[in-house]
């Protein structure tokens, strides 16, 4: 052996110390020594840490040694039965494609409503609303702090009437919509199902998800109105009106997506969202739900980066991690509560300013990568959001990336096309331990509500996201058009939202309040306080509110009167 | 004597959440020796220019990604003008479209950083701005 290391990484890994699980076949053991050596003493390799996007080490070759005592049978098994590595179903892309949800929403509710409808003429096959910053924050369009961002981030909605518009002639018995809303979800889920019942959609038979995740606000996307306690209430409180009315809703997306956007790394991104999801099973349980009853309600939300088989191998961990822990820790009988159901988006983080055409490539792939993984509905980007929302050209190119993996490349061919790749089940197993790690962490502290409130995840999240942008800076991790391959080039042509959306909006919400009855409004705004005093399930004063017209902010306000807001301790 | 350390403000004004950058960039600065203050979330225009005053600032760094940046960057100058700190640095980093950036430089935004950009040109352009003043 030469003790002399010719590339940036250690030149010759002898395969059986490399890991020490690893036990080589003896024709492994004489391939590094016939031909790896001499290969590497003739051209060393690239200098490269050769690690993946989130900075976890990769191998030079994957062989059966890698797996020593992984057992296909009960490790791998089969598509649509335990411990699901390979898919939820057993005929996956089959069968049915997945959904191919691309979230929109800008301007007013009449604004949307026209993209809406122009996103289905176009083949797309599910609907996903995205809220601007005050109907997030839980602010009427017309508040002094929503200044500026009416309609900007997503569209305006403040009141049952701006709903009424968004879904004019969108039939929400056929049509299953996503709803991106979190401290203000019991309100917003309201309006909707109050338009579902003017529309005479049946609640049993409509589906579709609210985001309704309130827990990764405090960890990473910030968008909170009251403290965890309350907020905990409310999410478990669309749980229990779910079971009962709605037993086809998602009632909640328990979403990696913002963790990962916030600068996690793929199992940090794993790790805390499924913390998280056990967090509101055990508070779903607490209330005296039965888990084989709401779990199969549950839904995730997962991120798709550049790293292709690390994200691949994030989301085969996730459902196997799923699988283990609703049965052993729960004790659940219902496969229906065993089988994690994700959505997928595209990395908006990973998106550049610069060559903005390149992102089309870079969604592509990141999307291939959500397919082979086995999603369930998936977004896909436009390659303009590094500027500004999407225009309707980009938005259509988006969409077109989907069709294309869906019904050009092949790979829905089969179940679960990278099964049995040593390297994909190595690295599956890699991120589930790591992820285990992590959820056992957050366990000792007593939960993740526990784990939040001593800024944990949050501190993980922003040590990670430092560790990559100093890579980036250092060009250890090239971006091409950023920190590689620079180049000039033309602006981009970028959708405009004009200042016109907050009057509209502001006129509005000024007829709406001369035309309700101003009685009935206070008269349920004044029930809505005293139950949330109380213990009672708030979705019931919170729809009948809605009804009145009582508008997002009065509704919001009522709660946070009896609630308080929420402040954190900023981490830097 | 050492030299006085240049101070920056890190503020992210407006209802958006998404701190990822404004963080990044405060570490980086205070990496590179300088003293940083960083407001928090959810600040009006009101508080960042109090800070700016009390803190005594050379630099104030915007973080704005939510499409607000029209309303927010001259609300934040006029006060500034009002309250005589005429020549504090504000730098605006985060999502702003090509054709905003012009008006923004001609309210007094002294630059404007896209992602992409490397903590240490921000820190370049700091010493070079703020060591010429």
């Amino acid at each position: 052996m030469s003790d002399k290391p010719k590339g940036s990484t250690e030149t010759l890994t002898p395969a059986e110390t490399s890991s020490p699980r690893r036990r080589p076949s003896a024709k492994e053991l004489a391939w590094e020594k016939d031909t790896l050596q001499p290969t590497l003493e003739k051209s060393s390799e690239r200098p490269s840490d050769f690690t993946t996007t989130s900075g976890h080490p990769i191998r030079r070759l994957y062989t059966d040694a890698d797996l020593p005592n992984w057992d296909p049978q009960s490790d791998l098994g089969l598509p649509g039965v335990p411990p699901y590595t390979r898919g939820i179903h057993p005929t996956m892309y089959r069968a049915r494609l997945w959904t191919m949800r691309q979230f929109a929403g800008f301007g007013t509710a009449e604004d949307t409503n026209a993209r809406f409808r122009y996103l289905l003429s176009q083949g797309q096959t599910g609907l996903s609303t995205a809220f601007d910053l005050p109907t997030l924050m839980g602010y009427d369009s017309n508040h002094p702090l929503s200044e500026g961002e009416v309609g900007k981030c997503g569209v305006a909605i403040s009141s049952l009437a701006d709903m009424e518009v968004l879904f004019d002639q969108i039939p929400l018995a056929n049509v299953t919509t996503s709803m991106t809303i979190n401290s203000p979800a019991a309100v917003i889920w309201a309006m909707y199902l109050a338009v579902a019942e003017k529309q005479g959609a049946d609640w049993k038979k409509i589906s579709g998800t609210l985001q309704n995740d309130i827990l990764k606000e405090y960890i990473a996307q910030k968008e909170y109105i009251y403290p965890p306690e309350p907020s905990m209430r409310l999410v478990i409180d669309t749980f229990e009106f779910g079971v009962k009315n709605t037993p086809k809703f998602n009632t909640i997306s328990i979403s990696g997506y913002h963790i990962r956007e916030a600068g996690s790394t793929a199992i940090q991104e794993l790790a805390f969202t499924l913390r998280d999801g056990l967090e509101y099973v055990e508070w779903g349980m607490r209330r005296g739900l039965d888990v084989d009853q709401f779990v199969p309600q549950l839904s995730f939300f997962f991120n798709a980066h550049n790293d292709f088989f690390e994200e691949i191998a994030k989301y085969r961990a996730a459902r196997r991690i799923w699988h283990k822990a609703i049965v052993e820790r729960y004790k659940s009988k219902n496969p229906r509560s065993w089988a994690l159901r994700f959505h997928t988006q595209t990395a908006g983080c990973s998106l550049t300013a610069q060559q903005p055409y390149n992102n089309v490539v870079r969604t592509a792939i990141q999307a291939l990568a959500a397919v082979m993984g086995g999603t369930q509905s998936l977004h896909t980007n436009s390659l303009d959001e590094a500027w500004a929302l999407p225009t309707e050209f980009a938005a259509t190119i988006a969409l077109r990336t989907q069709q294309i993996i869906a019904h050009e490349t092949g790979v829905t061919n089969t179940v679960d096309p990278l099964g049995g790749s040593y390297f994909v089940e190595t690295l599956t197993n890699e991120v589930e331990r790591g992820a285990w790690d992590y959820i056992e962490r957050i366990d000792a502290m007593g939960g993740m509500v526990a784990a939040i409130e001593r800024g944990y995840p949050q501190r993980e999240i922003a040590e990670a996201s430092y560790r990559y942008q100093m890579a980036v800076d250092k060009k250890e991790k090239i971006i091409v058009g950023v920190n590689g391959f620079v180049s000039e080039e033309k602006p981009l042509e970028t959708l405009q939202i004009d200042e016109t959306v907050a009057h509209r909006q502001a006129a509005r919400l000024s007829k709406l309040r001369a035309e309700r009855s101003q009685a009935e409004v206070d008269r349920r705004l004044t029930s809505l306080r005293n139950a949330a005093k109380g213990k009672e399930n708030l979705m019931p004063f919170i729809f009948d509110a809605v009804k009145s017209y009582a508008t997002l902010g009065e509704i919001c306000d009522a709660m946070r009167d009896v609630f308080g807001t929420y402040e954190e301790v900023a981490i830097t | 004597m050492p030299e006085k350390k240049i101070r920056v403000l890190i503020a992210k004004p407006g209802l958006d959440g998404h701190d990822r950058g404004a963080k990044v960039i405060a570490r980086a600065l205070r990496d590179a020796g300088m003293e940083v203050i960083y407001t928090g979330l959810r600040q009006t225009p009101e508080m960042i220019a109090s800070a700016a005053v009390q803190e005594d600032v050379d630099v104030i760094g915007l973080s704005i990604l939510s499409g607000a940046h029209n309303t927010i960057c001259p609300q934040l100058m006029n006060l500034l003008r009002e309250k005589g700190m005429t020549d504090v640095t504000v730098l605006v980093g985060g999502i702003i479209p090509e054709a905003d950036i012009s008006g923004l430089k001609k309210s007094g935004i002294a630059e404007i950083f896209l992602p992409g950009t490397s903590t240490q040109d921000i820190v370049d352009f700091i010493h070079k701005r703020v060591s010429h003043a």
